[in-house]
């Protein structure tokens, strides 16, 4: 573990020194473009370190090539403790104190639309990188907000797709009690009960957030002797889920669906431990080998001789679309970038995607395979990529579940 | 009439029967005097007298009103004033704030959210404090008073009310010898001149058999004697109870 | 049937580690009558130090238990050092300082196990041979979860002989019994209470050390935990031991069983257990009345009086730069004084039932938050303008302020605090789970001004406007005769009741009536932020009142809004300047605690009168 949190005047440090070394910034006088983001990174830092490293990374590799047209780009960071109305306040700071051009970042859900509507309030263009909740783009969608990674609903249905082709009729669910948990069991009952009509759901177990009573959920859960189990859990709910369900034996003879657990960092915490034959989404990092993921995946070792997680490559790319924006529209003012949001494509880390003008969706796609256990440590196989674009509702659809659209 | 009538009083503790079938009576403007040595039951006595205790049996009036099971407050606003053994006073005011407590729930104005209490019954609190010596102390902190000034206090708080009765549980207490004197000379003046009627327990027998105009006498939760000074002075059961202690016959 | 059992044999290993962190705690409380927010921290610590040492040291029994065993031993160490350099000093301090100092170690000791240990979660090794499980009545159970059943009954019977069968034990029981009683006879206070505080570290430590099979270790285990334990400690009686072992088992089985029936109330399911537990019994399952403390007060609280000639220029010289300074500032600035303006109203608020009231609320937030649940929801369902809303919100409060309240200004003391806690955690899962009424943890959106109020600078005059009105009112009541009646029945309830003072009335009308003021505050910040969630009621925004008041001084009028402003401003620089900020603030809380006991207007007050002679 060599995620040490890095001193934030490090890091604008770092970006000073390479915004000098850029060659094309002898024009001089290039003021920087700022960027303000906004993270939970006192609350979250297993998850937001390497995505602010990668961040940074890109950041560096953006103002290394130049820029956009000569000027550097800057980002301002800042923590907002896991509080949405400490993330609205400095939002304001960003905006009004430091002239920031564009607000970006957010990882908790509510975060992530307390951010979407200041945006909406002030007029400023907002780029959620992380929060998963549909209601960001959907029902409390707004012009003003674009999201990067692929949403509860997408993911769902991504494993959907998988669960549907189980034999399995008895589901039983298991998530954290809070809005992202309840909006993922949802849409997998309502999806999975349309793909497969037949299925019936035995037991639902939803463990308050970071407090799961692992040996008595899972017992709870095996009482009602499902076929197949559906999980939402994740970080270290999920380790003592895993850990009482192995020793339970409440996964053998059942299949498992699971969301988000092939992500490095909800994988790797269970090194050994970490169960095998799951279906997850997730992102296998060391076997992606494509002309877009290899180069990030070195420059990020090189960087901060680490591998990358999931989150890198959300921080990443969230520079990466900026960047993308910032040459596509000349000003910095916020209609045109907003305007130029809207169906803005670039080529992510994996891959071409496009925020959809439709609902500032992007098209981001992510793995779903099996997890294995490889040299002592969970990874995944049988993997293949899912492109977002293929797993969101029709535009008809859409239209219904996002008021302005 | 009389002002308090006490009849078949009756206590237990877990079996331990602290006060026994007490009955007694006060009248206008008399000292009366409950006394017995430690453990009689003089407090649980004074404490069922004015509702910090329920007793089992037994019944309390004032002025031919039952308030046998009344609160504490109850029983005040019905002119019954206290001072306490060890002295509770609001340490966080200043003497005159404390009689004015008393005066303004006296007039019930305690519910108001708006004019200052400087402002409010300061004259009448501070010719009550007058009345007892202590219009110079007005304005300290009761928290650092002298312990005997504290008791004058408590005595003023209990007189804000024009009470009918006065219950002291040793108000001279912790004071010097010429103080006690003073006080209790100035509680029978007030209580004369008011016509309030006084019990009081007290410890120190000169100021019992000095002040009291009747003395009760409690041992063992019983009353063994009752009557004016002189002849429960004499009475051989109130001698044996404070056998060879010579408290009796005190330092006359 | 067997399903039945094994869900009571899960209970039963929750029950006992839980018991083993709470008795710890009950301990430490029972002597010293420190409420330790700290414990969780020393339970982290406990499973971090063991991992550390069990992945260091040869694998195997030995490598493994000495692992555990170690890391208890220095757990119980920590325990010393913190006992030692800081708490011994603030044992007659009020409760709530202490909580307030052992919170700036909670602090503390996060960033500290963050730079240590790094921020992903950690998963040790399971205990050499109890990896597998075995079977019962035919389905499968984790051997560790069996040896776990047996440690927390043994734990308890070892304790029962060190508390029954040696000196030292009949010692810290007759300090528990009776803390001035055991100064008094000679018998050395600090070593007993140091000793006491290895022995509840060394609990917490165990507790924590013990789950490294069971549980990933991980960055949030602190305050996941030390809810709980102040849950089974106070639900059981504060000092008890077997309470402590009553209330572990009853609040594992709620959990285990609860899950079977209602499984998306595990959240506040043991809150509503605790509030009923203390509404029926305030001294929890098997606690005893608290001794009176003796000799009330230690120190009694100064007078009130007319602030002094300096302290009234400095008041409007602060209001002069509050009133004329803004128009020259931009939003963001202006958006930091509404907070400060409405914080300080919420500090206010809160001062008046602690100050004067002499209650303990670690739940105020519920009000705040319910003043910007109604601001809101009126908004959102019925359409009413924003000054309608902010009607509605201290109508909220205050109504939810009497009803809570009823229950709570009957206890005292730790007891009254964590019922406060209760109902404010009952009201947050409410806010929380209600998803169809209150959007759940993802809040309510759009709760913005109504145009006239939407520039910020209009904004800001409208909340200092309120906020300094309403703070101004809570000081014109303070010195009227009902806020008299409140520090009256404070000083001494005895007294009160003699002259006719209903105390439960005025404490129960003084609680309403800070939560009418909170609600104020509450609907000010929903409009200010323009959205509201469940974050706005939640532990860390209790806590926040409390340091604010604490932080200022309780007994000074003007604490609140000096600690309100300092606070505020400290956070708000803090987080820009460092990530580390839990750190700074911690440490500032701890020197705080230490050097300005009185908070730092009664600090200021106090220089002041050294200087002027007392008035």
């Amino acid at each position: 573990m060599t995620g040490r949190a890095i001193g934030r005047r490090q890091i604008l440090a770092g970006a000073g020194v390479a915004a000098l070394a850029a060659p094309n910034l002898a024009r001089a006088q290039a003021t920087p473009i700022r960027i303000g983001e906004i993270n939970s990174y006192t609350a979250q830092p297993a998850f937001l370190q390497p995505y602010r490293n990668a961040w940074i990374l890109a950041q560096e590799q953006v103002n290394a090539a130049g820029g956009i047209n000569g000027r550097p780009i800057e980002t301002i960071f800042r923590d907002d403790a896991g509080k949405p109305e400490d993330a609205v306040r400095l939002a304001g700071e960003l905006v009004n104190a430091e002239r920031v051009s564009l607000l970006a970042g957010g990882f908790l859900s509510n975060i992530g639309l307390a951010l979407a509507d200041f945006a909406n309030q002030n007029r400023r263009l907002f780029v959620a990188s992380e929060p998963l909740t549909d209601a960001l783009v959907w029902s409390r969608g707004n012009r003003y907000t674009f999201r990067l990674r692929a949403s509860t609903y997408m993911q769902s249905a991504m494993l959907v797709e998988e669960a549907a082709k189980l034999p399995a009729k008895r589901w039983a669910t298991v998530a954290p009690n809070y809005e992202y948990g309840q909006s993922a069991v949802r849409w997998f009952k309502e999806l999975l009960t349309r793909a497969k009509p037949g299925v019936e759901f035995v037991a639902e177990q939803f463990p308050a957030l970071g407090r799961i009573d692992a040996g008595a959920t899972v017992q709870a859960l095996a009482a009602a002797n499902p076929e197949a189990i559906f999980n939402v859990t994740f970080g270290a709910d999920l380790t003592n889920f895993v850990r009482q369900g192995s020793t339970r034996g409440l996964f053998e003879r059942r299949r498992v669906v699971s969301l988000l657990t092939g992500e490095p960092e909800y994988l790797d915490p269970l090194g050994d431990e970490a169960p095998e034959g799951w279906i997850v989404t997730g992102y296998p990092w060391e076997q992606i080998d494509t002309p877009s993921h290899t180069p990030f995946r070195e420059a990020y070792r090189k960087r901060w001789n680490d591998y990358p997680r999931l989150g890198s490559v959300v921080g990443y790319d969230t520079v990466m679309a900026i960047a993308a924006l910032l040459k596509k529209t000349p000003s910095t003012e916020t209609e045109a970038m907003v305007d130029a949001m809207a169906g803005l494509q670039f080529n992510s880390v994996f891959g071409p995607i496009e925020f959809r003008a439709i609902d500032h969706q992007s098209t981001m796609g992510a793995f779903v395979g099996r997890t294995v256990l490889k040299n002592g440590k969970g990874a995944m196989a049988d993997w293949r990529y899912a492109d977002g674009k293929d797993y969101l509702p029709s535009d008809d659809v859409v239209r219904t579940l996002r008021p302005q659209a | 009439m009389a002002t308090l009538e006490v009849a078949g009083l009756e206590k237990s503790f877990g079996g331990v029967r602290a006060v026994q079938g007490v009955s007694f009576a006060v009248h206008p403007g008399e000292m009366l005097a409950l006394i017995g040595p430690n453990g009689a039951g003089k407090s649980t006595c004074f404490n069922m007298l004015n509702g910090q205790l329920r007793p089992d049996a037994g019944t309390v009036r004032l002025l031919g009103r039952e308030i046998t099971g009344l609160a504490p407050r109850q029983v005040w606003r019905l002119g019954v004033g206290r001072t306490f053994q060890i002295t509770a006073t609001f340490g966080s005011m200043t003497v005159l704030e404390n009689v004015q407590m008393a005066l303004l729930s006296h007039h019930r104005r305690l519910g108001g959210l708006w004019r200052p209490v400087a402002r409010l019954d300061a004259a009448p609190a501070r010719a009550l404090l007058g009345r007892l010596g202590m219009a110079d102390q007005a304005e300290r902190p009761c928290g650092i008073l002298a312990y005997g000034d504290l008791k004058r206090v408590e005595l003023a708080i209990a007189l804000a009310n024009e009470p009918k009765l006065l219950l002291m549980d040793e108000p001279t207490a912790g004071m010097a010898p010429q103080e006690r004197v003073a006080l209790m000379a100035l509680t029978a003046e007030i209580a004369r001149e008011s016509g309030i009627a006084v019990l009081f327990t007290e410890h120190d027998m000169d100021v019992v058999f000095s002040h009291a105009d009747r003395i009760l006498v409690l041992d063992r939760g019983r009353l063994i004697a009752e009557g004016a000074p002189a002849a429960v002075r004499a009475d051989p059961n109130v001698r044996e109870v404070y056998l060879g202690s010579g408290a009796v016959t005190g330092a006359h | 049937m067997e399903n039945l059992l094994l869900q009571a044999l899960s209970g039963l290993a929750s029950a006992s580690s839980l018991f083993l962190v709470a008795s710890g705690l009950t301990v430490i409380f029972g002597v010293s009558r420190v409420v330790n927010f700290a414990h969780g921290s020393l339970y982290m610590l406990g499973a971090y130090l063991a991992f550390t040492l069990v992945t260091q040291l040869p694998r195997g029994h030995l490598g493994f238990w000495g692992g555990v065993v170690g890391a208890a031993i220095i757990v119980g160490l920590i325990g010393v050092v913190v006992e030692v350099l800081l708490l011994r000093r603030i044992y007659r301090a009020p409760e709530l300082f202490q909580l307030l100092a052992t919170f700036g170690v909670v602090l503390i000791v996060q960033d500290l196990a963050l730079m240590t240990w790094g921020a992903q979660d950690l998963l040790g090794p399971r205990a050499p041979g109890l990896r597998g499980s075995t079977e019962i009545l035919g389905l499968r159970f984790p051997l560790y979860e069996l040896f776990l059943i047996g440690v927390g009954p043994v734990v308890l019977g070892l304790l029962w002989l060190l508390f029954h069968r040696t000196r030292w034990g009949t010692l810290v029981r007759a300090a528990t019994q009776d803390r001035e009683m055991v100064g008094a006879l000679g018998v050395n206070q600090r070593m007993l209470f140091t000793s006491v505080f290895f022995l509840g570290s060394l609990l917490a430590g165990l507790g924590g050390a013990l789950q490294l099979p069971r549980e990933s270790v991980n960055l949030h285990m602190d305050l996941s935990i030390i809810t709980e334990a102040f849950v089974v400690v106070v639900v059981g009686g504060l000092g008890s031991l077997s309470g402590a072992a009553l209330a572990a088992l009853l609040i594992g089985e709620l959990h285990a069983f609860g899950i079977l029936v209602l499984p998306k109330i595990t959240l506040v399911l043991v809150f509503l257990v605790m509030a009923l537990v203390l509404v029926v019994r305030p001294h929890g399952l098997l606690g005893k009345p608290e001794a009176a403390a003796r000799g009330g007060q230690g120190s009694a609280a100064p007078l009130i009086g007319p602030a002094p000639p300096a302290l009234r220029r400095l008041g409007l010289a602060a209001l002069a730069v509050a009133v004329l300074l803004p128009p020259f500032l931009g939003d963001y600035a202006l958006s930091v004084l509404t907070e400060m303006a409405i914080l300080v109203l919420f500090a206010a608020s809160l001062h008046l039932i602690m100050g004067p009231g002499g209650m303990a609320s670690f739940g105020h937030a519920a009000y705040f938050g319910l003043g910007a649940y109604g601001a809101a929801l009126a908004g959102q369902w019925l359409g009413a303008p924003m000054l309608a809303g902010l009607a509605l919100a201290p109508l909220a409060a205050g109504i939810f302020g009497l009803v809570f309240g009823f229950f709570c200004v009957r206890l005292s003391g730790v007891y009254a605090a964590m019922l406060t806690l209760a109902f404010a955690q009952i009201a947050w899962s409410v806010a929380f789970q209600w998803v169809e009424l209150t959007g759940g943890d993802n809040g309510i959106l759009g709760v913005w001004p109504d145009r006239w109020a939407a520039p910020k600078l209009v904004y800001y005059y409208l909340a200092l406007v309120l906020c300094l009105g309403a703070t101004l009112l809570l000081r014109r009541v303070i010195h009227a005769p009902f806020g008299y009646a409140l520090r009256a029945q404070r000083d001494s309830t005895l007294r009160a009741e003699a002259i006719g003072i209903d105390a439960f009335r005025i404490r129960w009308l003084g609680f309403g009536l800070a939560a009418a003021a909170a609600g104020i505050a509450g609907g000010l910040f929903a409009y200010a932020k323009g959205s509201v969630f469940p974050t706005y009621m939640d532990i860390p925004r209790s806590v926040d009142a409390l340091l604010m008041v604490l932080l200022g001084g309780v007994h000074t009028l003007s604490g609140p809004i000096v600690g309100a402003l300092a606070l505020t401003g400290l956070q708000e620089q803090l987080v820009r300047i460092t990530d580390y900020w839990r750190l700074v603030l911690g440490s500032i809380i701890v020197l705080l605690v230490l050097f300005f006991p009185q908070g730092l207007a009664g600090a200021a007050r106090a220089r002041w009168e050294a200087r002027h002679g007392d008035a």
